[in-house]
């Protein structure tokens, strides 16, 4: 009763829609707050209000006493869990122990301080707001540089400096390249706070089931795997007794690439009370708990030709780390130093961090984590240095390109670009955007005193995070393909997307190779009682490592299906393709199902050949890979209000080979939108008190779909050798490319007032004064 | 984003409504402004009393030669109602910059007239309309000015118990424009401008302006009101009535906008309200 399939078109390459969305327009996708289960118990957590305090004193009697209430918890109770993790490793890195529920002291506001568990979520509120705790207030540092002024408070009293850590970095000779140039600029650049802001907050549930010894962990994260290894470990539960699902995962953006004190807590809570509970973010504790992104203060220098060309980079990062370090927070600006030549040829570089505690919640991965930053500096850079010589943005950087023939490039910071053609995207931005008459548009809206802009950059990135040794947690990706015994097909990745569409991508790859349809495919992930260990998703590295892993394993279970088809066939000769073993020499086929039947069914066994259809594998990149672009934004900047209109917005985008259009096009789009919201509208602003002011959209300027440009979206196509799918990512690209090119519009529409840089986010305020201060001064 | 244990009622008639408001008991209308100060435990009112079923509240009518509006029209009512865009287009014109299209489905005149949020938009626009507002207590109705309704932020001149009824604006040939500079991120007004301007033998007869954003409670720019009175209205007239607008105003400042800068913004918008009321002005 095998069907034939009659699949002849390939699907790589083609612009599908999305598997994964009709469940989640319609609603009915299951997130970490849809899981219900017998006996649920709810977690209201109580937080500091202030950003540096020492507790006093908690009485907790008032809320363990009040209706409803199963148990109330404060830092005494769970002082021998954890400490939340950080993963990075520097040298000589300070790593606060970071309790998961504060002891006698609180170091942000939001830090966690005690938790009620009740029947049911208000009644959880209704006690958590009973309990009284005395604080003696402290004077807190919320800002970096203050943080490092002599006498400044010290975050953690046993390090007065307030420095996590120094980290150096040198290539080629500095010194020789500063002292033969002829040209020096320097500029300060920030990139300030973010709050990631992921659409679904994050959420536990955890399950104790006793008389099992398990532990489930619902939670809404990026790398289920990670935290089961992490969270058993912070339990002193056996890794093999703990299982994490991550449901549907409403966005993460590097958010949920963590581990929090809130998923050990509520394995914790279960664990003590014997009974499920849940712990729903709400969007104001997302807003002053969950990492945040950037924090950079950067002192740049870049030394340089009078013709132009870039000899040396100065790099001096001041990162705002917060009070913790989370998971990665220390390693992120480490991939601003490796990203800070970006695709020029800098041959000599320096670079130094000072990783700054501050009384505010930590920064950690954030979608482009450490490249946004080094990509804003440079492409800055090289625009105030053309400025400085009076060279044209455009021909400065064709001037400094590593050219296509240097590929695989070294660069000196010890990465080797793995392919390249840098000025082909450019040259299609220009052509699109018809650079020459733009210009020309320009000058001439200057005469009548109107004030447009030109800007682009033209960015590289990482991505395909990242081979093993480079990476804190292993840097390979699983896959495992298993051919049912009716021929359906159902594909395990280790990687875990959260809105990135690898359902539908990973299903195009497996249905070309396997030649059957598309439908007779499932993509799972998330759940590691279902799937073989996995690193996650983050850092571009989906589709290249994921994809890649799931490649291999494909080209093993095609082997295996040749080998049950030759026995059926009773031939030594056949190929696979098109969804049947085809014998060479009769023609005779047979299709996958019957193949996969017989092999389950085990009637007859080809030799050395084990039943059923079943292939893994963990690949392990040789090297990351180094995707790039132009984008150019035009603006006009209002005189009257200082507002700002993007008047056309180009990306050019090379990710190496595209699996599906729509969704890279959906990628970029999702990008730029975060982008702009970094250039123009957020920022996480905390005042000196350490209480965040921008800690809820009545503050925070989330960009919204009416204040986006159109996005004229294009690509050029240059493969990678790292993988055989020849893809690079591009979950990142539209963020990274992004702000240097509005901010570069914005101050291009100012610089004849004398404007040469402006820090990001561009509000009216700012532009307004900058914009009227010529002639008034 | 747990509110606190409350009663709730839903009096079919303004009578009862009455009798419950006051003490613990709050009136609740759209609750787009109540209810996230309920969730954030800001406000923990003991009961509500929604408005919401009170049929002799939600009205939009011409009588007497004035518009009345009852106090639970929501914003979508007065932006979209035909006799509105035709008598008093100035109101709908404001509605229909409040917030998005769920708030102003959901939020009501009387609610945000009562709330008085100094970046509402409505006070500019009833201010520069001279609008009346109804209150209704236990002793019956009274009239209050929109000038002498507004005290404070969040501050109204309604007493303990009191309930706004209904809003009272002219109809008259007036031309009108509401210009506003939204915070970027909550959309409410950094400045609003609302200008109704009468025209006659080519001079500006009578001149309203009605600001809100700019300072703790909304106001009338009197003194820029009467730079325009007597002038032609040209461009300069214009201008020289606009740079007058924030003239000794106690502005807010804040993240978005500094005080200068507001004073600046109510400038310019007055200067785009006051051109379009002067165009659309017969
Ligand atoms: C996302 C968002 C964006 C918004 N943007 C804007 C904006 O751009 N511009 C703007 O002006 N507003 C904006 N608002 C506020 C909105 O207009 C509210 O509708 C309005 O402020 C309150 O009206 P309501 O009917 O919802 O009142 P409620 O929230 O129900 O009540 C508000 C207060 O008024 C009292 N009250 C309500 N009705 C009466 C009555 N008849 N008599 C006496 N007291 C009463 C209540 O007791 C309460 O104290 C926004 C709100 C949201 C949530």
């Amino acid at each position: 009763m095998a069907t034939t399939i009659t699949k002849t078109e390939t699907l790589v390459g083609k612009r599908i829609r999305r598997r994964e969305d009709p469940r989640l327009i319609t609603g009915t996708a299951t997130y970490v707050e849809d899981i219900q289960l017998p006996g649920m118990h709810y977690a209201a957590i109580v937080r500091s209000p202030h950003g540096a305090a020492k507790i006093r004193s908690i009485d907790t009697k008032a809320a363990a006493a009040a209706p409803g209430v199963a148990a109330v918890f404060t830092g005494k109770d769970t002082e021998k869990v954890g400490p939340v993790p950080c993963g990075a490793s520097l040298p000589d890195l300070r790593v606060p122990h970071h309790y998961i529920l504060a002891i006698d002291r609180v170091y942000f506001v939001g830090h966690p301080v005690a938790v009620v568990v009740a029947t049911d979520r208000y009644l959880a509120r209704d006690a958590a707001d009973l309990i009284e705790i005395d604080y003696e207030v402290l004077q807190a540092v919320a800002d970096p540089e203050k943080a490092l002024a002599p006498g400044a408070p010290a975050v953690h009293p046993e390090w007065p400096d307030n420095t996590a850590f120094n980290y150096h970095q040198e290539g080629g000779d500095i010194d020789k390249a500063f002292a033969e140039a002829d040209v020096v600029v320097k500029q300060r650049i920030t990139s300030q706070r973010l709050v990631p802001n992921a659409m679904e907050t994050r959420g536990v549930v955890a399950e104790w089931r006793g008389a099992d010894r398990q532990l489930n962990l619902y939670t809404s994260t990026q790398i289920p795997h990670l935290v089961r290894t992490l969270v058993a470990g912070m339990l002193g539960l056996e890794e093999n007794r703990m299982r994490v699902i991550a449901p549907e995962v409403g966005g993460g953006f590097g958010s949920k690439l963590n581990v929090y004190a809130e998923e050990a807590l509520m394995g914790f809570v279960s664990m003590k009370i014997g009974k499920p509970v849940k712990w729903i973010e709400s969007r104001r504790e997302n807003f002053l708990t969950t990492i945040h992104g950037r924090g950079h203060v950067d002192y740049y220098e870049v030394a340089a030709k009078k013709d132009g060309t870039i000899l040396g980079i100065k790099l001096k990062i001041i990162q705002d780390l917060g009070a913790y370090h989370q998971l990665l927070t220390p390693a992120i600006p480490t991939l601003s130093v490796l990203m800070m030549p970006g695709i020029y040829r800098a041959r000599n570089i320096r670079a130094d961090i000072v990783g700054v505690f501050t009384n505010c919640v930590p920064t950690d991965a954030y979608r482009g984590a450490g490249r946004p930053e080094a990509t804003h500096g440079i492409e800055r850079m090289v625009d105030i240095l053309a400025d400085e010589i009076g060279m044209d943005p455009v021909e400065i950087r064709r001037k400094n390109f590593v050219t296509n023939e240097e590929f695989p490039y070294p660069t000196a910071t010890g990465l080797i670009y793995d392919s390249g053609n840098y000025a082909a995207p450019l040259d299609k931005a220009i052509g699109i955007v018809d650079y020459a008459k733009v210009r020309q548009e320009q000058a001439e809206a200057r005469k009548q005193g109107r004030l447009l802009g030109v800007g682009l950059s033209t960015y590289g990135e990482i991505c395909a995070m990242g081979p093993s040794p480079a990476t804190p947690a292993g840097g390979w990706e699983s896959a495992t393909v298993k051919i049912e015994p009716s021929g359906k097909v159902t594909v395990m990745t280790g990687s875990c997307h959260h809105g990135q569409g690898e359902e539908t991508t990973f299903a195009q790859i497996a249905a070309d190779e396997l030649g059957v349809d598309i439908d007779d495919i499932l993509v799972v992930r998330g759940d590691t009682a279902i799937v073989q260990y996995g690193i996650g998703t983050f850092g571009s590295r989906g589709t290249a490592i994921g994809g890649t892993a799931l490649y291999f394993a494909l080209q093993d279970l095609k082997a295996k299906v040749k080998v049950f088809g030759a026995m059926l066939l009773e031939s030594d000769d056949v190929s696979f393709s098109g969804g049947q073993v085809i014998c060479n020499k009769t023609g005779k086929t047979k299709a996958l199902a019957e193949v996969a039947g017989a092999s389950y069914r085990a009637m007859k066994l080809p030799p050395n050949t084990e039943p059923g259809l079943l292939a893994t594998h963990f690949w392990e990149p040789p090297n990351f890979t180094f995707p790039f672009g132009a984008h150019i934004v035009l603006t006009e900047v209002h005189k009257d209000t200082g507002n700002i209109t993007i008047r056309r917005y180009i990306a050019v985008d090379d990710c190496g080979n595209i699996i599906n259009p729509l969704i890279v096009d959906g990628q970029v789009h999702g990008g730029v939108a975060q982008g702009l919201g970094q250039a123009l509208w957020e920022q996480a602003v905390y005042d000196d008190n350490g209480q965040l002011i921008t800690g809820e959209y009545m503050d925070y300027t989330m960009p919204r779909a009416h204040m986006m440009p159109w996005i004229e979206n294009d690509h050029t196509i240059t493969p990678t050798n790292v993988n055989p799918l020849g893809v690079k990512g591009v979950g990142e690209a539209g963020t990274i490319g992004c702000s240097p090119a509005v901010v570069n519009s914005v101050v291009d529409a100012l610089s004849h007032l004398g404007v040469r840089h402006i820090d990001m986010p561009l509000t009216p305020e700012k532009i307004w004064k900058l914009a009227n201060a010529g002639g008034n001064n | 984003m747990f509110a606190q244990t409350f009663d709730y009622t839903a009096p079919k008639t303004l009578d009862e409504a009455v009798k419950l408001i006051g003490g613990g008991a709050k009136a609740l209308a759209g609750g787009m402004s109540l209810i996230p100060m309920m969730k954030l435990r800001l406000a923990a009112p003991e009961h509500l009393v929604d408005l919401g079923r009170i049929k002799d509240l939600n009205y939009i009518r011409e009588e007497g030669g004035a518009l009345h509006l009852g106090a639970t029209a929501t914003h979508y009512d007065v932006e979209s109602s035909a006799l509105v865009r035709s008598k008093c287009p100035l109101l709908a014109e404001t509605a229909a910059a409040i917030g998005d299209v769920q708030v102003r489905n959901m939020g009501t005149l009387g609610g945000s007239v009562a709330h008085a949020d100094p970046s509402a938009d409505y006070p500019a626009a009833l201010q520069a309309l001279e609008a009346k507002i109804v209150l209704r207590g236990a002793n019956g109705d009274r009239t209050v000015s929109a000038a002498d309704f507004f005290v404070d932020a969040f501050t109204t001149s309604l007493g303990e118990g009191e309930i706004v009824r209904e809003v009272i604006v002219p109809i008259d040939s007036s031309g009108a424009s509401y210009q506003k500079a939204p915070q970027p991120a909550s959309g409410f007004a950094m400045v609003g401008i609302a200008a109704r301007v009468k025209k006659a033998g080519g001079k500006v007869t009578e001149a309203r302006i009605g600001v809100t954003g700019l300072t703790n409670s909304s106001f009338r720019a009197t003194a820029a009101e009467k730079a325009l009175e007597g002038t032609g209205g040209s461009p300069a007239d214009i201008q020289k009535a606009a740079a007058l607008v924030a003239q000794g105003a106690d502005a807010n400042s804040d993240i978005h906008a500094s005080a200068d800068y507001r004073k600046h913004l109510a400038g310019v918008y007055a200067g785009r309200a006051l051109s379009a009321a002067i165009g659309r002005a017969s």
